[in-house]
């Protein structure tokens, strides 16, 4: 089976949500890669150096630059003449386009994949990570989206990939690029962090979140995530967001902070590989998922803990 | 222009869905139904454009069972003018949901088609995607912010590491994002005005549309168990704890 990989980029850098699912696309067998963009070539020379990789097509156009659906789905339509799956990062940018070249194929799409069972068969979570779905398809090809915290990312280096440049339409002419706010961060990217500190309602306003929680992750070096609850509140930025709707996570170490732990929140940290908790509430939900959990007035706790590493 | 919204009957967000013994599914008997989350975000907005003058009319949409009326019935409570249902006791998957809603966009045309960013059951994240590329319109998927101009929509999108804004052409397509809008509650007096408000039951077969599975689902299981934790008297047992991960 052939693949072509979506890989996610700034027309700068590959970003290693696409080392995952290189390595599923891998167990599908031959894996080709889509670098899309404006000025990218970097990008394609980068993506070539990935392991395993054989060819990466690269389509160099302004109408690529910020990957609208509308441009960038006609372009993997053409490449899937010759591919038998398309698979793409379960990002924003590859829940935005791969459904649409799902529909445009008249394939169903099989979202958030957990594991490779076999050449048509997945594994993927349903109602928020509360039951897994083994399905398999009876399509001609296969779209799939990718959760990255379920693979290993493949080396991106040693691959000796041959870039071949390829042409699409172009402007579709639906849709245009206004501008972005990207939040700007110090600290690791969120989904990639092998430690994360989150904090939760308790956190009572954007102050004190910024001052318990913030020097607590900088003194581990982590990353810093936020319940619903507290975004909702305007503590921090919806793109720190864990869970259902928001970032799903795996890191080694995660450390909720006045989070009850909602099964919305659970669903998108509860493959961490160690959770601690720290909550004042002996009952909350969180306990019952955390490998440590200290019952404690985080306003004490997190800064005396914080003050002792 | 008109819109349409099309909305899902789900398990209520707050129950803990269970795995039937069997692996055939998740259980649904007894189980508390509501209109998908982010569905009542975009009957709210829609009724926003309404009321704001960008919008004369609001059409509901959902494929599912009978009991789906209730959930248009609420989506009329709020604010929306008519509802469609298109019955069916099957599953069906976003690609045959996406068909059927282009059918009705073909008879409908309304200018902005607004779903749901996912359904909270299925968590696929496809049909306003499927929906778009069907009707060769634009998408504007996890929009925060809907800004009807003219002929185009501007949409602010919730995308990793901030915020984006694309300018649409319309007609379109939107999917809404949790921070889009806080729905409204139906209020008493317009329960019992849905009510009377048309609503009109159809088939799958109406529209012409093969509703087959493409997927098939071998077994549901439970996700993995995470095993019993301990907890720790006071700040030094945590301090420990990290030390013993090698965090610390």
């Amino acid at each position: 089976m052939k693949t072509l990989v979506w890989v996610e980029h700034d027309n700068a850098s590959v970003k290693d949500a696409t080392l995952s699912a290189v390595t599923a696309a891998a167990k599908l067998g031959e894996v080709h890669l889509l670098v899309a963009g404006s000025g990218a070539r970097a990008v394609a020379d980068a993506a070539a150096q990935i392991a395993g990789v054989g060819k990466v097509h690269f389509a160099d156009d302004a109408a690529y630059e910020h990957a609208l659906a509308e441009n960038i789905a006609p372009l993997i339509v053409d490449l899937m003449g010759h591919h038998d799956a398309f698979v793409a990062p379960a990002t924003t940018t590859g829940k935005n386009v791969a459904p649409r070249v799902a529909a445009l194929l008249d394939v169903a799409q099989i979202s958030d994949i957990l594991s490779v069972e076999g050449e048509k068969t997945f594994t993927r979570p349903i109602y928020a990570g509360n039951a897994i779905a083994t399905v398999e398809s009876s399509d001609p090809k296969l779209v799939i989206t990718v959760r990255g915290t379920a693979f290993a990312k493949a080396e991106a280096t040693g691959g000796s990939g041959v870039v071949e440049d390829v042409t699409g339409a172009g402007d579709a002419g639906l849709s245009s690029f206004v501008g972005a706010e990207i939040a700007k961060s110090e600290r690791p990217e969120l989904t990639s962090a092998k430690i994360i500190v989150s904090g939760g309602r308790a956190l009572k306003d954007s102050e004190t979140f910024e001052a318990t929680i913030m020097p607590l992750a900088d003194k581990l070096g982590a990353a810093v995530g936020a319940s619903r609850a507290a975004v909702d509140a305007g503590y921090v930025p919806n793109d720190y967001q864990v869970g259902q709707t928001g970032k799903i996570v795996a890191p080694e170490v995660y450390i909720a902070v006045g989070i009850s732990g909602a099964i919305q929140h659970l669903a998108g940290m509860k493959d961490s590989k160690t959770i601690i908790a720290i909550n004042k509430d002996e009952d909350a939900p969180i306990f019952q998922v955390a490998d440590v959990g200290l019952v404690a007035d985080l306003f004490s706790a997190v800064p005396e803990l914080t003050g002792k590493l | 222009m008109k819109i349409i919204v099309p909305v899902k009957r789900v398990i209520d967000y707050n129950v803990k869905p269970r795995v039937k013994a069997d692996g055939t599914g998740v259980d649904l008997a007894n189980v508390k139904m509501s209109m998908n989350p982010f569905d009542e975000i975009a009957v709210e907005e829609a009724i926003r454009l309404k009321e704001a003058g960008k919008a004369e009319e609001i059409i509901a949409v959902s494929v599912g069972p009978a009991k789906a009326q209730e959930t248009l019935r609420t989506a009329l409570a709020m604010g929306a003018d008519r509802a469609i249902l298109i019955e069916t006791d099957a599953e069906v998957e976003p690609l045959a949901v996406a068909k059927i809603l282009k059918a009705i966009v073909a008879e409908e045309n309304p200018g902005l088609v607004i779903l749901g960013k996912q359904a909270i059951d299925d968590d696929s994240n496809q049909t306003g995607q499927m929906l778009a590329a069907l009707t060769g319109r634009p998408q504007g998927t996890f929009a925060s912010k809907v800004d009807v101009a003219g002929d185009s929509v501007a949409v602010t999108r919730e995308v990793d590491g901030g915020l984006e804004t694309v300018k649409l052409s319309l007609p379109a397509i939107v999917t809404t994002d949790l921070r889009l809008n806080e729905p409204r509650y139906a209020s008493l007096p317009n329960i019992m005005k849905a009510k009377k408000k048309q609503l009109d039951v159809k088939s799958p077969a109406d529209y012409g549309v093969d509703i087959a599975p493409r997927l098939k689902t071998l077994k549901v299981s439970e996700p993995p168990v995470r095993s019993a934790g301990i907890k720790v008297a006071d700040v030094d047992g945590l301090v420990a704890k990290l030390k013993e991960l090698g965090v610390a």
